[in-house]
């Protein structure tokens, strides 16, 4: 380009933005030459540690700046401890927590929801909806991991070889395990089923059986844990939960809006069939929990369910 | 008795919820059809529910189940609320059409339709975002909407995304933490989740002078929060990364919707929670005027150094976020009306730019860096057209969406008092300026010949074949849509005045 332009012409043509010389020339250079980077290989680990710290250009700004993010975290820690000592003291119970909203949870939650948990019934009935919103956080965590580290190796043309992968047979894991699964299971299953007359539910249970599934992986390997529990079970028994967590839902939320009868018995408080949809909602609940769970763990592990 | 119309918001969340799950046991291809027959479909609902409400003249509430407002959930939708969820269908479609050709290209082939569940998930937060009347449903909807937006951000190839994904993610749970311990501190204040109630028990509280301290914790908490989930300057660090490395129909979407519904949740809980004469009263207002006016500055100041079309784009996404919170700041009906049009206007806007980077990075060999994409606007005609328009609008030439905006932030400016008067207009003045002064050189560049060695792509073809026709359909619904928020913005702003009174 000529020199003659002016500064505006050439500012107008978009030279700045693609660079002052050569537009075609712009892209990726490699920085180092290959003599530089052989050299660079020869050296040790302590002597490129050095170049590194010597080369850092900014290394004063960034002191300054980490110590500056001190004082200003150790600030805000000071304000928001100020900040509680302002709040209304624990247990008092003229707090305005305690006000009608809670009081109708105590007082007729067993009798409008039939549940004897009341945290059951507060979360699985009357405020169904947050609920309905929070087990989808679940399905959306583990559906960005798979994103993130599904690895289709078949689909590649690779090996499928997981032996790296695979846990150690060991006789007295795979002893203790035996006995163990089956009492925890079941143990989830209780909780689960128990989850609108005791406490717990579908959160804490599905926990408790997700991690029988991760003993088990771990004591017996994947073959075998493919025999019942594979992607497409996965896959499938989220759907069919959540599916059937959506419309129930949508059922009684509409029935509710509408002023209509759900049909749906409460049963008699205590009872294992009794609640309504809580017990349903519970076991779907539960069987995501579950499912989320082995496969957080198995993505995690070996980048496949 | 309800009339029928009343269901259709919990039909709309209920079905984009479901058709998300499903989703993931679906094909690619029939993964994008779901997803983008319930997009459309959800506009047309709420539209039915926007003339529904127009009609009615009033809002509604609709319950959640069998128990009434404090106990249990409601959502509560007006005339702005139909309107939001209508256009964010409406942008959330098009932004699909026109990158719908990369993103079968740039996300790995297996997990398409997990990009489509996320899509869909996206879309139903965003609902709720706009729907919600209870804080703590606002909260879990934040959740999903944080996942699933890292979650599209990341599903492209490559590791950049992964960089990017790592510090959108890290800034925006520190977003979401900062809301919930608002959210925390004020149900410890005043016992209740309900907007309503809240309402009520905070006009108590400022009367009486009680717990004053931890309110104005918690409008800083509220405003903080959100505006790191809504990339307001100090905390913009994260936006180009994301938005610049991601998928076009991925920035378009993160741009044009996700950054504007934690906006449309903070302006919920100015005059649904706090109430404005006790949002106006505190301090926190200063605070966003201030830095929606440095946002301004700053942003076009990144931008006109930025030799990346994307990253560009993205820079200017901060300023006209500065744009947005320069108006609440303003703390006048005039300043809210001129909020609630820059999020339509920018809805309309940077979703058309970045997908017209797409389709510009397409006939340059993917390249992003303005170097490769000189003439790049002859070769894909319709993206340069697309682009001339949005950039004509982010500058604020009469006739485009922008200028309506500029027009009403000059307006509600002028009415306040003398210092964010002087102040106000002198940031608009600047930032006008600094707008032009990046996006001319750039249309220049996209629209002048490829250098001395004449290639075929030098003359200017309009590509309007049959590959392209979903591209085709986005790119000039984009344009229209833009020149008719331009040309006929009365009835829009009558809409929104109507819908805020509503809302108060």
């Amino acid at each position: 380009m000529s020199n003659s332009q002016s500064k505006f012409t050439r500012w107008l043509n978009g030279e700045y933005l693609c660079g002052m010389d050569n537009p075609d020339n712009y892209g990726y250079q490699p920085v180092r030459k290959d003599t530089e980077i052989a050299r660079h290989h020869e050296k040790s680990f302590t002597e490129r540690m050095r170049d590194w710290i010597d080369n850092r250009e900014e290394g004063a700004f960034d002191r300054a700046r980490s110590f500056i993010s001190f004082i200003f975290a150790l600030f805000i820690i000071f304000a928001m401890l100020l900040t509680v000592s302002y709040l209304p003291s624990f247990g008092d119970p003229d707090n305005p927590v305690n006000n009608e909203v809670s009081r109708r949870y105590i007082e007729k939650g067993l009798e409008e929801t039939g549940g004897v948990n009341i945290v059951g019934g507060m979360i699985l009935d009357y405020r169904a909806f947050d609920t309905l919103g929070e087990s989808h956080v679940l399905f959306i965590a583990v559906s960005a991991v798979l994103i993130l580290l599904r690895n289709d190796r078949k689909k590649k043309g690779k090996s499928l070889d997981d032996k790296i992968y695979e846990p150690h047979v060991d006789p007295i894991l795979r002893k203790v395990a035996k006995l163990q699964i089956p009492c925890v299971l079941m143990f989830g299953i209780y909780i689960i089923m128990n989850g609108h007359i005791s406490p717990g539910g579908g959160f804490s249970g599905g926990t408790v059986m997700g991690a029988a599934l991760i003993l088990y992986y771990n004591a017996f390997g994947s073959e075998a844990m493919n025999r019942f529990f594979t992607y497409r079970t996965f896959r499938r028994v989220t759907v069919c939960a959540l599916g059937f967590y959506a419309f129930a839902k949508c059922y009684a939320f509409f029935t509710g809006a509408n002023g209509l009868e759900t049909h749906i018995p409460l049963g008699k408080p205590g009872a294992i069939l009794s609640s309504g949809l809580i017990l349903p909602l519970n076991i779907a609940v539960g069987l995501i929990v579950c499912c989320t769970m082995f496969g957080f763990y198995s993505l995690f592990i070996r980048e496949e369910i | 008795m309800l009339d029928f119309i009343q269901n259709f918001p919990l039909f709309c969340i209920i079905m984009t919820l479901f058709s998300g799950v499903l989703c993931s046991v679906l094909s690619a291809r029939a993964a994008r059809n779901c997803c983008l027959m319930v997009v459309s479909a959800d506009g047309v609902l709420n539209a039915a529910v926007l003339v529904y409400t127009i009609r009615m003249g009033d809002s509604f509430t609709y319950m959640m189940g069998h128990f009434p407002a404090p106990w249990g959930n409601e959502i509560r939708v007006g005339v702005l609320e139909a309107m939001l969820a209508m256009v964010f269908s409406i942008v959330m479609l098009l932004s699909l059409l026109g990158g719908m050709k990369h993103i079968f290209e740039d996300v790995e082939s297996t997990k398409v339709n997990l990009y489509f569940l996320m899509m869909n998930l996206l879309f139903v937060s965003m609902l709720c975002l706009i729907y919600t009347n209870d804080l703590f449903t606002g909260y879990v909807f934040v959740e999903i909407n944080t996942i699933a937006a890292c979650a599209i951000v990341m599903a492209r190839k490559g590791n950049q995304t992964l960089v990017a994904t790592m510090r959108y993610l890290c800034l925006s749970l520190l977003g979401s933490g900062m809301f919930l311990m608002g959210i925390c501190i004020l149900y410890d204040i005043t016992g209740h989740l309900l907007m309503v109630s809240l309402h009520g028990a905070i006009e108590q509280l400022a009367s009486s002078g009680q717990y004053a301290q931890p309110l104005e914790v918690v409008i800083v908490l509220f405003c903080v929060g959100l505006a790191t989930k809504s990339a307001l300057f100090p905390f913009h660090s994260w936006l180009p990364d994301a938005h610049g490395s991601s998928t076009s129909a991925s920035s378009a979407i993160l741009s044009g919707l996700v950054l504007k519904g934690y906006i449309i949740l903070l302006i919920k809980i100015v005059y649904r929670v706090l109430g404005i004469d006790v949002f106006n009263s505190s301090k926190a207002i200063n605070v966003l005027f201030f830095f929606g006016c440095c946002a301004m500055i700053v942003g076009s100041l990144h931008a006109m150094t930025e030799k990346d079309l994307k990253r560009m784009i993205a820079y200017s996404s901060v300023a006209q976020i500065g744009y947005i919170y320069m108006a609440i700041g303003l703390g006048s009906t005039t300043g809210m009306i001129a909020a609630v049009f820059q999020i339509l206007a920018h809805a309309f806007t940077k979703p058309m730019l970045f997908d017209a980077a797409g389709g510009f990075m397409e006939v340059s060999g993917g390249s992003r860096k303005f170097s490769r994409l000189r003439g790049a606007g002859r070769r894909n005609g319709l993206a340069g057209i697309a682009f001339v328009v949005g950039a004509l609008s982010m500058i604020g030439i009469p006739m485009f969406a922008g200028f309506i905006t500029k027009y009403y932030l000059a307006a509600a400016a002028i009415q306040s008092g003398t210092k964010k008067l002087i102040i106000g207009l002198m940031v608009l003045a600047v930032s006008t300026l600094l707008n032009a002064m990046y996006y001319v050189p750039a249309i220049m560049v996209l629209f002048s010949r490829a250098g001395g060695n004449a290639q075929e792509g030098d003359k200017f073809t309009l590509i309007c074949d049959k590959k392209n026709v979903s591209f085709v359909i986005a790119m000039a619904v984009f344009i229209a849509a833009n020149l008719y928020l331009g040309c006929c913005s009365g009835t829009v702003i009558r809409l929104i005045q109507s819908g805020l009174n509503m809302l108060a």
